[in-house]
């Protein structure tokens, strides 16, 4: 059928569309002649890209003190100061601890927010042993650290460093929320210079004759 | 608004039952003697009249010469109050009946004057320390203590 010229503008050319996809397809075929290399072929090379040299200590400091969980055990007053920290204001979510929890065995910082009495002693030291290593405590408020002006009573513990071992001593009655934020990065400080004893098991002959 | 009964017509309407009860009218308090406060309170309490069905607390002063023991009555029904004193004069082993019997709410409080005062009283049915552990030495809230 012969197809004036008129209607040839204004229609597709069946032959040329297939040459301009022709081309297409051997242009591709021709620059495809290899396989891509693999982008992560660099893993086998020598350690020489995105290796950081350090030490173990350093890498497990950074990660403890850069997520520390609070557990639930704020006794007294301090308590009210610890959560104008923990609230937007001042958002120790920016340490990474915005997540206080309720069950000791998921935290590693105890915060000793208030008095505490010779009944209460018991169940934080329990609360303290429940606590999975490694585990931090500061002593928040006058109270915390020495009893405060309750120290002489017949039923408050001076000091919680009486029952579980300190960290942290934060002062105040009660601190201001900077003080406990201050507190909070000396521990960081502490933390960031601990250090990890690795204890290997002991070698295979050696076990062999222990069980001799 | 709860009205303060005046304690000395309270104290004539005691004295008509039981003649020796009441020693003193401090205020509008009454002071009963220790060995009568069972039966003067139960009185308050089932006089219809009066008919103090609640106890707000019982607490206790020391005065080093003797322990007073000081008990609020309410009546729910005709809206007014009363306070009732009792005091015992034996430092080493002061006793004073129980009102567990009469209001039940008198437990906890009785347990505390007993645990802080070192006060017993006669008829309670759980009569041991509350707010204070157990093989505690002494009672805190004595003038006396330390």
């Amino acid at each position: 059928m012969e197809i004036d010229d008129i209607t040839k503008r204004y229609i597709y050319s069946d032959t040329e569309l297939d040459r301009a996809e022709g081309e297409v397809i051997e242009a591709l075929k021709r620059h495809s002649q290899e396989p891509i290399p693999d982008p992560d072929r660099w893993l086998d090379e020598e350690p020489s890209r995105n290796i950081l040299l350090t030490s173990i200590d350093v890498i497990l400091n950074w990660a403890r003190r850069s997520s520390l969980w609070p557990a639930i055990c704020f006794p007294a007053c301090c308590a009210f100061e610890l959560i104008a920290v923990q609230a937007s204001r001042f958002d120790i979510s920016r340490f990474g601890m915005e997540i206080l929890r309720a069950s000791p065995r998921q935290a590693d910082l105890m915060i000793t927010a208030g008095t505490l009495t010779w009944k209460m002693a018991p169940n934080v030291r329990r609360i303290y042993e429940q606590m999975a290593e490694p585990k931090w405590v500061i002593a928040m408020g006058a109270c915390g650290i020495s009893g405060g002006i309750f120290r002489s009573s017949y039923n408050v513990v001076p000091g919680y460093n009486r029952i579980i071992p300190v960290d942290v001593y934060v002062p105040g009655c009660p601190p201001r929320p900077e003080a406990l934020l201050h507190g909070i990065r000396m521990l960081h400080y502490k933390i960031s210079k601990g250090r990890t004893d690795i204890v290997l098991p002991p070698p295979l002959a050696g076990r062999k004759k222990l069980g001799k | 608004m709860t009205v303060s009964l005046s304690g000395s017509e309270v104290a004539k309407q005691i004295t008509k039952r039981f003649p020796d009860a009441v020693s003193e009218v401090i205020g509008e308090a009454i002071l009963v003697k220790s060995e009568s406060i069972f039966d003067v309170a139960e009185y308050l309490k089932s006089s219809p009249e009066l008919d103090f069905d609640y106890l707000n607390y019982i607490t206790a002063v020391d005065y080093y010469d003797y322990f007073e023991v000081v008990y609020q009555l309410t009546s729910m029904k005709h809206n007014h109050s009363l306070v009732l004193k009792t005091r015992c004069y034996d430092r080493t082993n002061p006793v004073v009946p129980s009102v567990v019997r009469l209001w039940r709410g008198a437990d906890f409080q009785e347990r505390e004057v007993y645990d802080l005062m070192g006060i017993s009283f006669e008829g309670h049915p759980n009569l041991k320390r509350i707010a204070l552990w157990q093989g505690f030495e002494g009672h805190p809230l004595r003038k006396d203590y330390l």
